[in-house]
């Protein structure tokens, strides 16, 4: 199954593999350094171009377009050559998409480290003009992004075209979608913001920016994965075909109707809020479909948890996507808007969604395919498992910590304490976060030592001892 | 159902643009019908310069010359811009947030809740209103302290609030404190911040 090149390009697959855990941990250790910032121990203090603001952009946007958005585009390219039986558009456009969006990362690192960021949250990729005018003033990043997207979309949508007379298998569904609401959205909270609508009205786009952003690509994305691996890996269906319709449309109608939720309270519209927070609930709803069909496939053979890593990466990523979920439900009313707005509750919010369900269903599709394209045993399955581990107990000690640190934070500012009381009192919880996440790193780095070992070792992959029995009703 | 047709134009196209189009009209035009909505270009916020912009130039007065030539409507815009680009490029937007809530007494800590007029102009273009308070809101910091303050706390936060954890700005400054052309200019900016609010109350 692993020598059929004719179909699947596995050498864009592992060139965007590679630069998906680079670009990981590039995001990773600059999240970790601006930690350090808080505790007082930020390592060189005074730096105009290493500083702490310029490695939370670095954090945040190499998360979203190194890796998750390296990360899913090889899953793609192993994906829908698959499903569709008809190889993607071109390989020279594959190998150009992968350098084009290689040369991005770097011009978007160095916009940043220079103060040429775009103030739009998640979207600070430099638009290379001077704010308000067309004259550049740095590498047009916004543009390129752009073209890369759109490349990324007449790539996959030859096979997906082709194929069109063929049943489609829902992976290929929420992959069509998910393609063209990524460009999509790309295109609309980096321009209309900018250039057309400013302030109050701007908001209410940026905040359906950031949303679409999850809810458009990365979800979409990630469900689509899971209705692929988890029953290829299982070797048995999945549980309910009506539920995964019903949550593809539910999420394609429902999820980019909640975006004004990032900026409640403000002073958009209390109708147009109101509209956010009803549609986000629903939303939960859909999410309850996709996981029950998630855990309902998993029925009866528990085992496989224990005797596949890339399963266990799924399921612990859905147990923690069903909680963020549920999370957000709450959270996303007034009532709680009120206190937990603007505190560390939603920097722990966001890193469980990101890091812990769709970092981990990503490390669950690595840890399946990496060995399968480099036609390698894993180097070690100790590695693998530390992996696993430190990051599991990091998520969840971060979510935890910084969850709590935002009651009181939000508490404190209801009671009007002092600002550095404030600040003082989280500074415990930013601890507990800094070692939480230095855990998360240094799992990282034994996943990718792993990988460098894999690639590098010796021991010919051998597909008949990783079967799974098969999973007869 | 699951055709790619329907799922390019209708799921991909159909459902991201009918709520685009939400998200975007109704905000704006229910803005526009309660608030007028009047857009104010630079030239309009930078018209008549502040008394903490001419107080720079007057505390100092060879580097503000160094730097921006004469207080003039012009130099403040220059400034008020320059401001407001270290204020992206540096993040300062990720820990400070720019708009006050009625909630949770936002408005005895900070000042009057924001409004959606406010954000009408060429500074808010996006806005940066931030989700984040690692440190307080600061839609309300005109005139609330002294340039002086500024300097000292940008050079080193620690001097004015000795408990805090912000970075320190020390490159925009030269050794003796005097500011260089970004220190003012990011001065100016945080000096600024509210001044829409206040014209909004004089002419309602």
């Amino acid at each position: 199954m692993t020598g059929d090149t004719s179909l699947v390009n596995y050498r864009l697959v592992k060139l965007h593999l590679g630069a998906a855990g680079v670009t990981l941990f590039i995001s990773m250790a600059a999240g970790f350094l601006y930690s350090l910032q808080f505790l007082g121990y930020f390592p060189h203090p005074g730096n105009e171009f290493v500083s702490p603001g310029h490695l939370r952009l670095i954090h945040t946007n190499f998360a979203a377009y190194g890796w998750l958005v390296n990360g899913f585009t090889a899953m793609t390219y192993y994906v829908i050559p698959r499903l569709t039986g008809i190889r993607v558009w071109s390989d020279k456009i594959g190998s150009l998409i992968f350098y084009v969006w290689q040369f991005i990362l770097l011009a978007s690192l160095g916009g940043y480290l220079f103060d040429k960021a775009q103030a739009i949250e998640w979207g600070e990729t430099p638009t290379g003009f001077r704010p308000g005018s067309f004259e550049l003033n740095w590498i047009p990043v916004d543009l390129l992004i752009t073209v890369g997207a759109v490349l990324l979309i007449v790539q996959f949508m030859v096979p997906l075209y082709k194929a069109r007379e063929q049943q489609y298998y829902v992976t290929l569904w929420y992959f069509t979608a998910g393609l063209v609401w990524l460009a999509l959205t790309y295109l609309m909270g980096n321009i209309v913001p900018e250039w057309v609508l400013p302030g109050a009205a701007g908001a209410a786009v940026t905040g359906l920016f950031i949303h679409d952003l999850v809810g458009l690509y990365v979800t979409p994305m990630g469900w689509g994965l899971m209705y692929f691996f988890v029953p290829l890996i299982l070797r048995r269906p999945i549980w309910s075909h009506s539920l995964s319709v019903i949550g593809f449309w539910a999420l394609a109608f429902f999820y980019p109707l909640g975006g004004v939720h990032h900026f409640l309270l403000s002073p958009i519209p209390d109708y147009v809020e109101f509209g956010a927070i009803t549609t986000t609930i629903a939303i939960e709803v859909v999410v309850t479909t996709v996981v029950v069909n998630f855990f309902m496939t998993l029925r009866g053979q528990w085992g496989a948890l224990r005797k596949s890593m890339a399963i266990r990466w799924f399921y612990v990523g859905a147990v923690m996507y069903f909680i963020t979920c549920l999370q957000c439900a709450f959270q996303v009313t007034w009532m709680f808007q009120k206190i937990i707005h603007f505190t560390d509750w939603v920097v722990g919010h966001a890193h469980m969604i990101m890091f812990g369900t769709f970092t981990f269903w990503m490390f669950g599709v690595v840890d399946w395919l990496w060995p399968r394209i480099c036609r390698r045993e894993w180097y070690s399955n100790s590695l693998r498992a530390w992996h696993f581990w430190m990051s599991t107990i990091g998520i969840t000690v971060m979510f935890v910590d910084l969850t709590a640190a935002g009651l009181i934070h939000g508490f404190m500012q209801r009671e009007l304490n002092h600002w550095s009381e404030i600040v003082a009192t989280s500074i415990p919880f930013w601890w507990v976060r800094t070692f939480a996440g230095g855990l998360m790193v240094v799992g990282l780095l034994c996943g990718l030592c792993n990988m460098w070992m894999t690639a590098r070792g010796k021991r010919e992959y051998d597909e008949n001892q990783h079967l799974m029995p098969e999973g007869a009703e | 159902m699951e055709r790619f047709n329907t799922l390019f134009f209708v799921a991909g196209l159909g459902c991201f643009a009918i709520a685009a189009v939400l998200s975007m009209v109704f905000p704006f035009m229910t803005m526009q019908s309660y608030h007028g909505m009047d857009y104010q270009t630079i030239e309009d916020l930078a018209a008549v310069p502040s008394n903490e912009f001419v107080q720079l130039a007057t505390d100092f007065p060879e580097e503000f010359q160094a730097a921006f030539g004469e207080v003039s409507p012009d130099s403040y815009a220059e400034a008020l811009l320059l401001g407001r680009d270290l204020y992206v490029g540096q993040a300062c937007w990720h820990c400070h947030s720019q708009y006050v809530r009625v909630v949770s007494n936002e408005e005895q800590r900070f000042g009057k809740p924001s409004t959606a007029q406010e954000f009408q102009n060429a500074l808010n273009q996006p806005h940066l209103w931030g989700t984040r308070r690692v440190g307080p809101d600061l839609s309300r910091e005109k005139g609330k302290r002294s340039n002086d303050w500024h300097i000292a706390h940008l050079i080193n936060p620690k001097n004015v609030v000795p408990t805090s954890i912000m970075p320190r700005y020390d490159f925009y400054f030269e050794d003796d404190g005097a500011p260089k052309k970004e220190g003012f200019a990011l001065v100016a900016y945080l000096q600024w911040l509210g001044t829409t609010l206040y014209e909004e109350e004089v002419t309602p």
